[in-house]
Order: structure tokens, then sequence, then C-alpha cells
């Protein structure tokens, strides 16, 4: 430590510039963290804050077209029900339609919803923070998204195309949202005949009334489902929950874009470090000659080193993240899809200062390779 | 093979017992270097025996073996015969890791132009000696007072940038001897000096040896400081003479 700190503050400029490239990869980081985490809210929040353990698709159904490709029956779900790991079951409906708004003022606004269609006074039911729960055949409760687009309790909303119309009476309270769409709970029986695409006045066909898209399962407390079982008794593929996350419209290709870009970040950054040092190694070999001649061990060298690499890159990614919190507060006000978690921040974190490190201990092994010999003669 | 067995007219007390006071002693040491028809052998035979508070100049053309000899007397090279005693322990055998404890327990270098470390004030460079060495001020000489018995105790808190050549040796002399090592290896120390100040830095180096008592060798081209030397050897195509 005695030769780190004095070299750090002697060549401050050198170390200030590595140090503020890595500043600059850790707001990236930080920036690119928060749009994960938004993208993940905006992608599923709305499936992630339902109760549920897994859901049952349709027989053969894949993960990445399951929540619009699925219909299964909702008697199904009495058989999954009535499993020995399964604490409730119940059928649930999801699509995406177009609409309109309209306001109080008679204001029209267009509007994307994600219909859930679950049984008023199942499990699903969604909780209120205003107005009213689910209950009458047209009122749906919103996410609290939508009331940010300028809708309010009590305003109306029309299907495009069928013309049905719906009644905001209550909202979530928080954000809900699939493949970036607000999500409006609706009665199960609603979302059937919206689903049918039947309009009011319009005959439901047969059957409308016997689908969903899917069965939403809650395991008995503490009990994991055996899926495989259940699916085999009731003709149903199931996804835990996480899984059913890939059925989000452009859920996987956004966070596997944005883990590739802060993998790359990652390495960059251990990359930047690990040049730096090599270069900085090179430099001092001269010097390094001398302090072995001394009688250096050179684990002293590289300790010395390592700690050099730790105070750095400690204290930059410290800075980049401060910059990069500070302006991603700023975002979370904007529409753009952006959440600061503590988390991933931290992960991100002690990923940039784990692998620079990384880098840094793979440069300086050429102390190794430095000769005390070189110390003799007139180099300096 | 010539051999120097230690007639120097003084201090003759000093030499028959360098390995029992912290002397020097290297026998029959021989070092080739390079492979094949490219072989050279730097060091044929050698004989040295330098004692405690003994100071001897080796002169000799470029590529005579001067700094060879430093090398293997410093532990920084294996000979491929003879041996190298240091306080009575022998150094030639010894591994690398070995080699660099004693080297930072028993053996000062001085090495052209001071080689000091540019992140550190003429203070740290004797403090950090002190933390290689695992030492505490207790164990060797007080930092400061060594800055003011050679003179630099006024540019303590300058970085080597901010020194004269002379200056700087000065400060590699006081690094050396800040441990208290039983060997000081001198290596060219005025190279890069004009004649007076080449002088006052033998001088000081004379007067550290036998102050510290200390054995030490200095290799040098220079003829005009030797009269500062209790012995003078000659090495030509790796035989040491007197």
């Amino acid at each position: 430590m005695f030769l780190a700190w004095r070299e750090l503050v002697f060549a401050r400029a050198r170390f200030g510039l590595m140090g503020g490239v890595v500043a600059l990869i850790a707001t990236l980081v930080v920036v690119l963290s928060g749009l994960s985490s938004g993208l993940v809210n905006d992608g599923v929040s709305g499936l992630q804050r339902l109760p549920v353990t897994a859901f049952a698709f349709a027989e053969g159904t894949k993960t990445d077209s399951a929540f619009s490709r699925s219909t299964v029956n909702v008697d199904q779900a009495k058989a999954w029900k009535s499993r020995a790991d399964v604490g409730d079951a119940t059928p649930f409906g999801n699509m995406l339609v177009n609409a309109k708004a309209v306001t109080a003022d008679g204001v029209q606004v267009p509007i994307d919803l994600a219909l859930f269609g679950v049984e008023p006074g199942s499990f699903l039911a969604p909780a209120v923070s205003a107005g009213a729960g689910l209950g009458a055949p047209d009122g749906i409760v919103v996410s609290q998204t939508v009331l940010e687009h300028g809708l309010a309790i009590g305003d109306t909303v029309v299907i495009d195309r069928l013309g049905t119309r719906l009644k905001v009476v209550g909202t979530t309270g928080d954000q809900r949202t699939f493949g970036h769409v607000d999500v409006a709970y609706l009665p199960l029986r609603s979302w059937q005949q919206v689903h049918a695409g039947a309009g009011p006045g319009d005959e439901v066909r047969d059957g409308a009334y016997a689908e969903a898209t899917a069965i939403a399962l809650r395991a008995r407390d503490g009990n994991r489902i055996d899926l495989p079982g259940g699916d085999a008794a009731a003709g149903t593929t199931s996804m835990t929950l996480k899984e059913s996350f890939g059925a989000s419209p452009g859920y996987s290709a956004e966070t596997a874009t944005l883990t590739l870009i802060q993998v790359f970040l990652y390495a960059i950054s251990a990359l930047v470090v690990g040049t730096f040092f090599t270069v900085w190694t090179i430099q001092r070999k001269h010097e390094l000659a001398v302090i072995r001649a001394m009688g250096s061990s050179t684990g002293y060298l590289m300790r010395d080193t390592m700690i050099q690499a730790a105070v750095i890159l400690t204290v930059s990614t410290a800075v980049g993240f401060l910059i990069g919190v500070g302006g991603g507060t700023l975002l979370t006000t904007t529409p753009m899809p952006f959440a600061l978690e503590v988390p991933p921040l931290v992960l991100a974190a002690l990923l940039l200062i784990g692998l620079g490190l990384a880098g840094a201990a793979a440069a300086v092994g050429r102390i190794v390779r430095v000769d005390p010999l070189a110390a003799l003669g007139g180099q300096r | 093979m010539t051999t120097t067995n230690s007639t120097s007219p003084r201090p003759n007390s000093r030499r028959g017992d360098a390995q029992e006071r912290g002397g020097l002693l290297v026998e029959g040491v021989t070092l080739t270097l390079g492979d094949g028809d490219a072989t050279i052998t730097a060091l044929d035979d050698v004989h040295l025996n330098v004692a405690p508070g003994e100071f001897v100049a080796i002169v000799g053309p470029s590529g005579s073996g001067k700094s060879s000899l430093l090398a293997v007397a410093g532990a920084l090279t294996t000979p491929d015969a003879g041996r190298v005693l240091l306080d009575g322990v022998d150094i030639s055998r010894a591994n690398g890791r070995e080699k660099a404890r004693h080297r930072r327990e028993k053996i000062g270098f001085v090495f052209q132009s001071g080689n000091l470390i540019p992140a550190l004030t003429t203070l740290d460079q004797l403090r950090f000696a002190l933390d290689v060495a695992g030492k505490r001020a207790d164990d060797g000489y007080d930092p400061r007072e060594l800055l003011d018995r050679v003179g630099m105790g006024h540019r303590a808190g300058h970085r080597p940038h901010q020194l004269s050549g002379g200056e700087r040796q000065r400060v590699g002399i006081a690094r050396a001897l800040v441990t208290r090592p039983a060997v000081l290896l001198v290596d060219e120390p005025t190279a890069a000096l004009d004649r007076a100040r080449s002088d006052d830095i033998v001088t000081l180096l004379a007067h550290e040896t036998h102050e510290a008592n200390v054995a030490t060798i200095m290799v040098t081209h220079d003829h005009d400081v030797l009269h500062h030397c209790d012995r003078i050897l000659s090495m030509v195509d790796g035989r040491l003479s007197e």
C-alpha cells in the first residue's frame, strides 16, 4: 500500500483518465440496467403481479406465442384444482385490443389495452387502490398507467371495431403492463365476448363462454406444483410464471439485447483496465526491476498494483453510478420505460469491479517476468 | 585463472573474517552467458573477499565482467560454479524467493543515476526501502537522520525530477544504507556526474562504508575517484586481478 497510494497521487492524471473511462462505462451500465428493469416492468409487470405459480396453456403451446395462440377450456381448471399440490386454479383470459377512451369532457384518447379476463372473486381478481373492484359486466379495473394517459375513474373505453363499451371502475394503483401495453382487468365473461368478436347485440358463437387463454395455477402453501403430472391429467402444457414472461411480446428479444450490451460493457471495462495496467506495467518495467533488486517479492508488487486497481475501480464505479442514478432519476419522470432497482445495480457494480480486477490481475502477471538484473546498467 | 585473495594494504585486519562479520566472500565463481557459439565467459574463477568497513573498487573495460560480478554478488544471478557467502550464508544456490530475501535483508544496491522511484519523495524513497525489507525505522537507520548524514535532509520533500544528478545519487546511497545491509554494491555511481560531484559521491561512499561498517564493492570506469577506495581491483575478460 506504501507505493500504491503514492503512485495513485503522483500519476493521478493517468489514473484519472482510466478511471474516467470506467466511470463512463459505469454510467452506461446504470442506464442500461434502468432500461432493462423498465422494459421488464413494461413487458411483464402485469404478469409479475398476478398471484400465480404457473400457467397451463393449450397442449403443445410454444413459449413465444403462448398468450396469443393458446385457448383452453375452462373445465380444464377443474382437473388442475383437484390436484393435491394445487391450491387454486382459475381460467385466465389475455388479449390485446385497440380502443378509444372517452373522457368526461368528451375527448377521445386512443389507447391500447391488454385485457386480462378473470373471474370476479377469484384469486386473480385485482385489489384496487381507488374506485371499485371487478363485478359489473362492463366494469374494468385498470393499471395506474392508464390514468396517466388522461383517463379517470368513471370514463368509458370503447373497443375498436366491436364497439364494446367498458367503464373504468377502479385502478390497481401501480404499473401493470403486458408487452408494453397497459392492463385492464375485466370479468371473464365480458372478456370471452370480446375474444369471440361479439359486439353489443351480436350473438356470441357456441363455446365462446367455455374458452380462456390459460388456466392460472396457484400452489398450495409451500408446495411446488408437479406440472408434468398435472399436464398429463388435464391435457395442457404448463410453464412457470417466470417462463411465461417469454410469451410477452418482444420480452425475450429486448432483454437479450440489453443483456448482450451489458455483457459487452463488462468485457470492455475489464479490457480497458487490463490494457491500462499492462501499459502501466510495461512503462514501469525498469522501476519494477529496481524494486525487485531491492528484494521486493513478486507478491508485494502484485498486491500493490491490485490495490491500485481496486481503488480506481471502486471510486470510478461509485462516481459513474452516482451520475447514472442522478440522470436515471430524471428519466423515470419521462414516458421512457426506465426503473432504478437496487439489486441489479448492486450486481452490476460488483461485476464491474470484479471483472476489472480480473483484467488487472491478468495484466500484472507481467510483473513476474520482470528481471531484477535489468536494474543494473545505465538504462535510466 | 587470476585469483585475488585480499592483499590490500588497508584495512588488513578486516579481510580475514569477512563472512563472520557480515562481509562478502566470493569463491571460484564462474559465470557463462549466452548459448551455443555465442557463449561467453563473463566470470572466470573469480575469488574476492571484502571485509566489513572495506571499500573495494573494481575497474575494467566495458564487457569485462564487472556488472556480472555485481549481479552474482547481489544474488541477481546464479553462477555456474563457485559460491558466494554473505554473512556466512551461501547465497549462490538459493532459489528466487530466498535470493529476494537475502537482497532485502543483507544487500544494498546503488545504481547508476540513482534509479529512484519517480512517485516518491526523497524521504519516502528511504521509507519505501524499509517497507520492502519489512523493517521499521528502529530496525534500520532513521530515514531523516540518514538523509541529514548524506546532506539531503533539506530536500526530504522533493521528488527525483526536482533533484540534480548528484543529489539523486546521494539519495540512492541513503536508500541503500537505510536497511543496514551487510554489503553495499555500487554500479557506476559517477557515470552521469561531473568531476566535482563524482568526487563528492565517492567521498560519501567511502565515509559511509567506514561509518556503517559495510562491505562495499564499487564498479566504475572513473579512475579519478579511485584514491578514495581501500582497494582497487582490475577485471579483464572475466578475470579479477589486483
